[in-house]
């Protein structure tokens, strides 16, 4: 049961942030998403694989940034579902350190309104390290 | 070897249908770090509306999946899969999947582009339900970096 209620559409204003989140990742999350995706590329988990194929070290699976950077927006629509499009680029890996890992942070900021279509456009910038990993990165939800 | 052009317009036949299992779905929002109930209590998701559990908007690539194999399989493509990188994915949605939904993704090469060496490669993949609705349209474009 969801107690909060829906945003409204027209409560909205271009550049407003809706939504923050930040988001530990370790290589635990790694081969978590992994079982959970069926993604086995070995170079989400083995340091050695991924040196041979000229990476820095192990990256976090794009899809899974792509997964969790749409939580914030979800959690502020209130129900999964309102996410009719959701789209990115992949510009940067997110490098994990087998230690360290790695910290992403997610800012939501409103890019665009439809009323007609009752439509927010919400676009994501997504960072780790300081350095915007993820590009062009738009959840549109439906508010109707 | 290049990406042959002609994959262009084609068509892929249907890979086999995929059920949506409301453990796995949950096992999935746990993985990208869900937090809604909706998706992952089935109380909270009938609440909401649904038959039962609802996936993230990602979980739809675990359905596409399967297309992008046959995509990278095929004989006359002329994709060299160490040479793939994921450069965009895209997610439109009819409708949110639900545990219990039999989903079918059938895959259409919409474009092969050349560019500066590289050739990008945009697969759509169209999942329909049980009853042939249209559900998602998941779209991934593919650079295919050249040879060094």
């Amino acid at each position: 049961m969801t107690s909060q209620a829906t945003p409204v559409l027209a409560d909205l204003t271009v550049g407003d942030v809706v939504a923050t989140g930040t988001f530990p990742l370790t290589r635990d999350s790694l081969v978590r998403y992994a079982g959970a995706s069926g993604d086995f590329n070995p170079i989400h988990y083995r340091d050695d694989v991924a040196v041979s194929v000229g990476l820095p070290g192990v990256l976090a699976h794009g899809m899974l940034t792509m997964g969790f950077a749409v939580q914030p927006v979800v959690d502020w629509a209130g129900d999964p579902g309102r996410i009719v499009d959701y789209q990115v680029r992949f510009t940067r890996p997110v490098l994990v350190d087998p230690v360290d890992g790695a910290e992403v942070t997610v800012v939501a900021k409103v890019g665009a309104i439809d009323p007609a279509a009752g439509i927010a456009r919400i676009d994501l910038a997504v960072s780790a390290n300081e350095v915007t990993v993820l590009g062009k990165a738009q959840a549109r939800v439906s508010l109707v | 070897m290049s990406v042959n052009p002609e994959l262009q317009g084609r068509v892929f036949p249907p890979v086999a249908p995929y059920l949506v299992g409301r453990e796995k779905v949950r096992e999935f929002a746990r993985a990208v770090f869900a937090t809604s109930p909706i998706n992952l209590d089935p109380e909270a998701a009938r609440a909401a509306g649904y038959a039962d559990v609802v996936a993230p908007p990602t979980f739809a690539v675990v359905v596409q999946e399967a297309t992008l194999a046959q995509l990278l399989a095929e004989p006359d493509a002329g994709i060299d899969f160490s040479r793939v990188v994921h450069g965009d994915q895209r997610f439109s949605f009819s409708r949110p999947i639900v545990a219990g939904d039999l989903l079918t993704a059938t895959l259409t090469v919409a474009s092969v582009k050349s560019l500066g060496g590289h050739s990008m490669v945009t697969a759509e993949s169209r999942v329909v339900d049980a009853a042939g609705a249209h559900v998602v349209t998941a779209t991934s474009t593919l650079v295919v970096r050249g040879d060094e």
